[in-house]
């Protein structure tokens, strides 16, 4: 038993760590531009995808930075040229721009690397196992991912608090006109703070692809959890992004590992009931690993009614 | 969400042109409403007769499928301004309680004939509209829009759990020819289930399309301008969402009945996010703006899906751009781009346009062609490669190894979109033109 809990509560910390590392560009382009980018998560694929083929030429670490460089010189490009166009038109059609494009990334990456998954290695350095619990080794490659989440939430935390740039972003954030009166460049920001925020969920990307599985559907996994995160957290807060991220890692690789149902419940008290047939039964004999994806769909919905600020969140979505 | 207005400048205007035949007396009013149903009537009665081979056949039923359901999406998004990403929930409900009410008529031999049943569909999205309306319609905008994709991700799981009920991945079938014969119909060859799905789909279009004349059609379109002078007018914002939404729900319901009775079987992908985004798309494409709008949509998009998924094996990286065009260039969508000049061509001055309209469609041909044949090479030589770099693009033969085909397909692209940049200047003005040319004589 302590053996699961040490186990799960490392994994669940790093699951909710890479999903902070998306989530918090996504909440900080929703709190500049009131958008909700739909293909956030389509952007850490193409981070993945790009990091595998550039380590095939380079290794891993030129991968590591230059990829989600390029992703975030895409994304800055998209808000140039395509967000910007769409914004006049209202809150609506920007939605659906980012909804199509995610559309449009998975058919292109679809199209580039196939359907199938890409053989995305660890790489050889990082590839023996860090420690050893109850039997069961750790690799350290996952240490490593859990390191580079920290020290990238650690730099954006102080890059927001600590410097000029983050002063006018957070300014931008609730008084974009006063700071555009003050003679900032706002769009330059927008497209600095979408450029950025979609090279991070890039470097998510880049370190989840060999651990994960690199595949032209991972976008389409991940990108409603990472709703999930940012609506439960409080849309446009970092912290309840930071918070809602680290319940869900939780809750989700727990749910996992747990396999138990109402009946398996009655045998171990010694009521040994017959399952019944039909939905009833179906209920009866579902295990919480199987209920475990979602889980965090029912969480949003019923933070939702309750909350519809999420958690953290002091502006309603 | 009062942004939804500035989608659709062409409602404006029609509506300014619209308002002056009110006038006329009542008499004249009403043939002029009737007149475009009995069109509609006729063309569903006459198609089959003008396209009779079978894959038309099946491609038209499936159109009235998905004008009933992209109808029904277009009363949350177009007429109350709710952005959903779940709608695909009730269709595909309403074809599993369709399924296993045929399963039970045929098993017990109840005397209810097959065109009856897709009330049940509608029941069943209305039970559900209820349900999900009450916990989701609190708030519009994104709230709602994620509420909706918070419950769709939950059914589309949960029916992957209750297994009995959705038949795990390979559905439950049913079949239609088991049930109590009507005037001898069997309702074996698809001409008749053509008919079948052509009346619910007239029956559904009247009554959506009367709903939006009545006073809640009316409230629904102000809770989407305006929620909050809506309540100052002593309504209830909310029950006017849930109206709407559960409404929209029952036809849906009525729609994923009908693609059950077609394909005699319901399976997860009908309940499943993919289906919500396609109806987003048809209704979007056509333009949410209008009435027709999604009737258009639904009828190229379910056109685009089959004919060029035989073209094409990338056909949805295509669509994927045509919505993103629309999108961007005229968010009003098709049927907002035709309506726009219907007071150019009631005023006479729309013919001044061609010119200006022709000489952009050579620039932006030549740009589509330089575009797909890139698409296609790069499709050719990256997934394709197995089978030798020599294609065919339109009867012309190339190979896609070589050099010159890229350059020819990139000057193409290029050289047209930059063509048709220097030209879109010529065409605004000839439409500023036009329409001061219209505003002059309708004044």
């Amino acid at each position: 038993m302590l053996e699961l809990v040490i186990i799960s509560t490392l994994n669940g910390v790093l699951y909710g760590m890479l999903l902070f590392l998306m989530a918090s560009g996504l909440t900080l382009i929703f709190s500049m531009m009131g958008v909700l980018n739909f293909a956030h998560a389509s952007f850490y694929m193409l981070g993945a995808f790009f990091g595998y083929q550039i380590s095939k030429f380079t290794g891993f670490w030129i991968g590591l930075v230059a990829a989600p460089v390029v992703v975030g010189g895409i994304g800055a490009l998209v808000e140039r040229y395509g967000l910007r166009n769409v914004h006049r038109h209202g809150h609506v059609p920007e939605l659906l721009f980012t909804f199509g494009l995610a559309y449009v990334i998975e058919e292109v990456v679809q199209m580039v690397w196939g359907k199938l998954p890409v053989d995305y290695r660890v790489p050889a350095v990082l590839d023996f196992p860090a420690f050893t619990v109850f039997g069961t080794n750790y690799p350290a490659y996952k240490l490593f991912m859990l390191a580079i989440s920290v020290a990238i939430f650690l730099a954006l935390l102080a890059v927001l608090t600590r410097t000029r740039v983050g002063l006018i972003i957070q300014a931008a954030l609730t008084h974009p006109n006063m700071v555009a009166m003050l003679g900032h460049d706002v769009p330059k920001v927008f497209m600095l703070v979408f450029g950025v925020g979609t090279g991070l969920a890039a470097v998510a990307g880049v370190i989840a692809g060999p651990a994960l599985v690199t595949q032209a559907n991972m976008a389409g996994l991940l990108g409603p959890i990472l709703f999930v995160v940012v609506v439960v957290g409080g849309l446009g807060s970092l912290t309840g992004a930071f918070a809602a991220s680290l319940l869900i890692g939780l809750v989700q690789t727990f749910a996992i590992s747990l396999d138990v149902s109402v009946a398996s419940v009655f045998r171990a008290v010694g009521i040994d009931a017959t399952p019944s047939e039909g939905v009833l039964g179906d209920l009866w004999n579902v295990t919480i690993a199987q209920v475990g994806p979602i889980i965090p769909y029912l969480l949003l919905v019923l933070v939702l009614i309750a909350r519809p600020t999420g958690l953290l969140g002091n502006r309603e979505a | 969400m009062s942004d939804l207005a500035d989608i659709a400048p062409s409602g404006t205007l029609a509506q300014q042109a619209g308002s002056r035949p009110s006038i006329r007396p009542r008499g004249a009013g009403i043939v002029a409403q009737v007149l475009p149903w009995l069109l509609a009537a006729a063309i569903l009665v006459a198609a089959p007769l003008v396209f009779t081979s079978g894959t038309a056949l099946t491609m038209m039923s499936l159109m009235g499928i998905m004008v009933v359901f992209a109808l029904s999406y277009n009363m949350l998004l177009g007429q109350t301004g709710l952005l959903s990403f779940g709608h695909a929930v009730y269709y595909g409900l309403g074809a599993f309680f369709t399924v296993h009410a045929m399963n039970v008529v045929a098993l017990n031999r109840l005397p209810l004939p097959l065109p009856l049943m897709p009330v049940v569909g509608g029941l069943a999205g209305l039970a559900f509209g209820i349900v999900f309306g009450a916990i989701s319609t609190r708030r519009a905008g994104t709230v709602f829009a994620m509420i909706s994709l918070g419950i769709a991700e939950l059914v589309s799981s949960g029916s992957n759990i209750l297994r009995s009920f959705f038949g795990g991945e390979e559905g439950i079938t049913a079949n239609r020819t088991k049930m109590l014969r009507l005037f001898d119909l069997s309702f074996g060859p698809q001409i008749q289930v053509y008919y079948l799905i052509a009346a619910w789909c007239l029956i559904c279009a009247v009554a959506m399309y009367a709903i939006t004349r009545t006073p809640l059609g009316r409230l629904c379109n102000a809770v989407r301008e305006n929620p909050e002078r809506v309540e100052f007018l002593g309504y209830e914002p909310q029950a006017i969402r849930i109206a709407a939404f559960c409404l929209s729900a029952l036809f849906a319901g009525v729609a994923g009945s009908l693609a059950a009775i077609n394909f005699e079987i319901a399976n997860s992908a009908y309940l499943g996010v993919h289906q919500s985004g396609v109806v987003l798309l048809a209704a979007f494409i056509g333009g949410i703006g209008t009435f027709v709008g999604p009737v258009v949509g639904a009828v190229v998009v379910t056109l685009l899906q089959v004919s060029l998924s035989d073209l094409t094996e990338v056909w949805q990286l295509y669509f994927g751009l045509l919505f993103i065009a629309i999108v961007m260039f005229a968010p009003g969508g098709i049927a907002g781009l035709a309506l726009m000049h219907g007071p150019l061509i009631r005023a006479g001055t729309a013919h001044r346009l061609l010119p200006a309209y022709l000489l952009a469609l050579g620039p932006l041909l030549v740009m589509l062609a330089g575009a797909i044949a890139l698409i296609e090479m790069a499709f050719r030589m990256l997934v394709r490669a197995g089978d030798g770099t020599e294609m065919s693009l339109i009867g012309i033969p190339l190979d896609a190894a070589h050099i010159l085909p890229w350059i020819v397909a990139g000057a193409m692209a290029v050289g047209g979109g930059l063509a048709l940049r220097a030209v879109l200047p010529r065409v605004t003005a000839a439409w500023h033109e036009a329409s001061a040319a219209a505003k002059e004589k309708l004044a």
